[in-house]
C-alpha cells in the first residue's frame, strides 16, 4: 500500500487532497461567493473549458487544472463557491478544508466588483487563515458600466494583500493576476493581512487560549484562527483536524481548550 | 422610527433595514455571512407560489429564504 497520510503524518496532507505537490510547483486556491465569475477565472489561467454557468452550486467539487507561468508550474484547484467558510455546509467544509489543510502556496480570493462589500467577508474569513492571499477584483467590466469605480491600491493598502482588477471574459487583468500569484506563492511579496479584530472579551479569550493552542499544533494550522473556532465550539472542526493531521497530537485540543476557558 | 416587524412580514416590493438578527448558533451565522447585519437595506423581490420561500435583495445579490428563517430576523420598514 506505501505510505498513507496516517503513517507520514501531516507531511503529506496534500495526498488527502489527491493534489500531488510532485507534478507542479506550487498549488494555488481558486475561492469566493457564488457567482463571482470563479470558473470563468480558473478557464482564463488554464485555458481549459470547464463548464461555466450562472447557477449557485456549480463547482459541487473541485476542479483542477494546471498553467505554467516563467517556466514554473501552478496547480490551480478551484474551490465550490461560499458566502462563508463558517457555516458549515458541505460545500463551506470542502473549501475551509482545502485551505486550512492543503495548506496551498497562495489563494486566489475571486470577488465581484459589482458588489464588493458582501464578497469582502469571505475574504477576510480566508485572511484569518493564511495571509499567502490574492484578491481578485473580477466583473470589473461590468462594474464600470454600472459607473462603480474600484480604488484597488486603497484597497490593498486596507487588506495587506496585493489586490488586482479582472474581467476573465475578456482576458483583461490576467497576465497582473499570474504575477501577484507567483510573487505571493513564492514569497517574492511578503503579505501583510489586517486581522479582524473582536470585542475586548473575545480578544481576551484568545489572548487566554491561544498560546495553549499553538503549543498543541505549532505551525500546522493557525493558531488564531483554530482559538477562535475552538471559543465558536466548533467541535466538527476537531474532527475534521483527526482525519488530517497527526491523530496523536490532536486528541487533547478539546480538553485543554475547555481548561483554559474556565 | 417605524414598528420593528420581520422579514417574512413584508409584502412584494417593498425595502426594510435590518435591526437585529434573533437567531443563534448556525441559522444565525449563516444570515450575517449572507450580509443581514444590522443596518443592511432589504427588498423584497418575490414570493414563490406557496408564500414560501420568499427571494430578497440583499447586498446586490437575490436570495431566497425560507419563513422560518427569514422569521427571526428583525426589520424596520423603510420607505
Amino acid at each position: 500500500m506505501g505510505l498513507t497520510y496516517q503513517s507520514t503524518g501531516q507531511s503529506s496532507t496534500r495526498e488527502i487532497f489527491h493534489t500531488l505537490a510532485d507534478d507542479c510547483d506550487y498549488v494555488i486556491a481558486l475561492a469566493g461567493n457564488p457567482n463571482t465569475g470563479k470558473s470563468t477565472v480558473f478557464n482564463a489561467l488554464t485555458g481549459l473549458r470547464q463548464h461555466t454557468g450562472n447557477w449557485p452550486g456549480k463547482t459541487v467539487q473541485r476542479a483542477e487544472g494546471s498553467y505554467i507561468y516563467k517556466s514554473h508550474r501552478y496547480r490551480l484547484i478551484d474551490l465550490p463557491g461560499t458566502y462563508s467558510l463558517l457555516s458549515n455546509s458541505a460545500d463551506e467544509e470542502v473549501a475551509r478544508d482545502f485551505i486550512c489543510f492543503a495548506r496551498p502556496d497562495a489563494t486566489i480570493v475571486v470577488v465581484d466588483a459589482t458588489c464588493l462589500e458582501r464578497n469582502l467577508n469571505l475574504a477576510l474569513q480566508v485572511m484569518e487563515i493564511t495571509g499567502r492571499v490574492v484578491i481578485c477584483v473580477n466583473l470589473i467590466d461590468e462594474a464600470r458600466r454600472k459607473k462603480i469605480r474600484i480604488d484597488t491600491d486603497k484597497l490593498s493598502k486596507r487588506l495587506g494583500v496585493p489586490v488586482v482588477a479582472t474581467a476573465a471574459r475578456s482576458g483583461e487583468g490576467m497576465p497582473r493576476l499570474k504575477e501577484l500569484v507567483s510573487d505571493v506563492a513564492n514569497k517574492r511579496v511578503q503579505t501583510k493581512p489586517q486581522p479582524v479584530r473582536y470585542s475586548q472579551d473575545v480578544e481576551d479569550a484568545i489572548a487566554r487560549l491561544e498560546p495553549r493552542v499553538k503549543a498543541i499544533v505549532g505551525n500546522s494550522i493557525n493558531s488564531r484562527w483554530l482559538t477562535l473556532r475552538l471559543l465558536d465550539g466548533d467541535t466538527r472542526l476537531v474532527q475534521t483536524m483527526e482525519n488530517y493531521l497527526n491523530a496523536g497530537k490532536t486528541v487533547p485540543v478539546m480538553p485543554v481548550g475547555q481548561e483554559g476557558l474556565a | 422610527m417605524s414598528a420593528t416587524t420581520t422579514l417574512n412580514c413584508l409584502s412584494n416590493g417593498s425595502f426594510a433595514l435590518v435591526k437585529e438578527v434573533v437567531a443563534e448558533g448556525l441559522t444565525r451565522r449563516r444570515l450575517l455571512d449572507l450580509g443581514l447585519v444590522p443596518g443592511t437595506k432589504v427588498e423584497v423581490i418575490r414570493r414563490s407560489p406557496a408564500g414560501d420561500p420568499i427571494a430578497f435583495n440583499i447586498r446586490g445579490a437575490v436570495i431566497a429564504l425560507r419563513r422560518d428563517v427569514a422569521g427571526q430576523v428583525l426589520v424596520s420598514p423603510w420607505k
